[in-house]
């Protein structure tokens, strides 16, 4: 049972606390660039939750049982990314397979989640924060997507109204953007006592 | 500042002051956004940023270059990770020997320049098409480029957010500190801030020269992310 508390404690934290895009700035260019639709955005969510899942998991298990024993640390980088490049691959083909119209609306990005910051940056904190057991790796790598999904939707919702809006036109596109993602960045600070 | 009085030497000066304003990663094609958000609570390591994105910048565009002819569609982006990630390992390795105290403050950062969409970017738009030397300039331009965004976004938030910039103090001792200058939201607002700055200067500029070539976002096979959507 307490297991079951600390990994559940570890998913929220990920999702909420930790938020990759708010609190490590990890995604911000998918996040201000696919940001504009909810659909596309949602569906620009998924792809990485399971991207992330797949490499975070992957990666672990090739760091902790090979590269670890084997004392190639030194190729961590090399290899990550080559984990990485080919989930994505994967993904790319079953989207194409299964979602066309999908496919078609995202375009260049699909490709391009392999150079996303989230996904090789859950790679390297699960290193950094000690992660030691695979369970405990599949959970935060997944909330971590999650909560990539979460930060790019509230922002496609908002930038869908926000098109209706007056704003200065000095401000608009980019800069307006990139202001109302510090503010809601102040607003999950509120999150930050909740978990320690 | 660059005379152009051939063609190759006026090539060379386009690729390698192209990077710092016109097409400056960070305030006009708005791509590898993390560092500029990340690692600017300081100047000093968004300094030592800024010169880990050159150093691999300019190695990757060299190999990318003299590889370009071995290149195949499907594989390019992999080959080119693997090559960026290989420099990324070296200045890793160089920051911890050398610099451990920046090693230890841009953690994760560092290893994370390899998905910098900037690298990747310029390995498709310029290094996979031209020669050695065109791809260096073009890698220190746009290195320099990003270097000079870092500093001006970290100057502008150490100075407001401790009253000094490089341990210089600036600011008068009666200056209030603003500490959210430097949480995550100050680097989102003040990069928000700065660049709609950027955009009335240059609107400005565009309509007293009436430079059409300036609006057009320049465009590129594999653009990680249209500017403004």
């Amino acid at each position: 049972m307490d297991r079951f508390v600390a990994l559940l404690m570890g998913f929220l934290s990920v999702v909420l606390v930790n938020n990759f895009v708010f609190t490590k700035f990890l995604g911000t260019c998918p996040y201000l660039g696919v940001s504009g639709r909810m659909d596309r955005a949602f569906g620009m969510g998924l792809a990485v939750t399971f991207v992330t899942a797949l490499s975070g998991t992957l990666t672990w298990m090739v760091d902790a049982w090979v590269l670890t024993p084997l004392h190639l640390e030194i190729t961590r980088y090399i290899c990550y990314i080559v984990i990485i490049a080919g989930a994505v691959q994967l993904v790319e083909m079953y989207v194409r397979k299964f979602f066309p119209s999908l496919y078609e609306a995202f375009g260049i990005f699909l490709p391009l989640i392999s150079t996303n910051c989230v996904i090789l940056g859950i790679c390297l904190f699960l290193d950094v924060w000690g992660t030691n057991s695979l369970l405990e790796a599949v959970v935060i790598s997944t909330g971590t997507g999650i909560g990539f999904t979460v930060a790019i939707c509230i922002m496609a919702a908002i930038r869908e109204e926000l098109a209706l809006a007056d704003v200065p036109e000095a401000l608009q596109g980019a800069p307006i953007t990139l202001i109302t993602a510090g503010l809601l960045t102040l607003a999950f600070m509120g999150f930050a006592g909740m978990i320690k | 500042m660059s005379a152009p009085n051939g063609s190759t030497s006026g090539l060379y000066s386009k690729a390698l002051f192209t990077g710092l304003w016109r097409e400056n990663p960070t305030f006009r094609l708005m791509i590898g956004m993390c560092p500029p958000l990340a690692v600017t609570t300081a100047v000093k390591p968004a300094l030592t940023m800024g010169l880990s994105v050159i150093f691999v910048l300019v190695c990757s565009n060299l190999v990318v270059s003299l590889m370009r002819n071995l290149l195949k569609p499907h594989l390019r982006i992999i080959m080119f990770t693997v090559t960026i990630a290989t420099f990324v390992t070296i200045c890793d390795l160089f920051l911890k020997a050398y610099q451990p105290q920046m090693s230890e403050i841009l953690g994760a950062y560092v290893p994370l320049i390899i998905v910098n969409c900037i690298i990747i970017f310029r390995a498709e738009a310029c290094a996979s098409k031209s020669g050695p030397l065109v791809s260096i300039l073009d890698g220190v331009g746009m290195g320099t480029g990003f270097t000079l965004a870092l500093c001006a976004l970290s100057a502008v938030r150490e100075l407001l957010a401790t009253g000094h910039v490089f341990d210089i103090q600036v600011m008068p001792k009666a200056f209030v500190p603003w500490l959210a200058l430097q949480m995550p939201v100050g680097a989102f607002v003040t990069l928000g801030l700065m660049l709609g700055l950027i955009n009335v200067l240059t609107r400005k500029r565009e309509v007293a020269t009436e430079d059409p070539e300036a609006t057009v976002a320049p465009s590129a096979p594999a653009a990680p992310v249209p500017a403004t959507t």
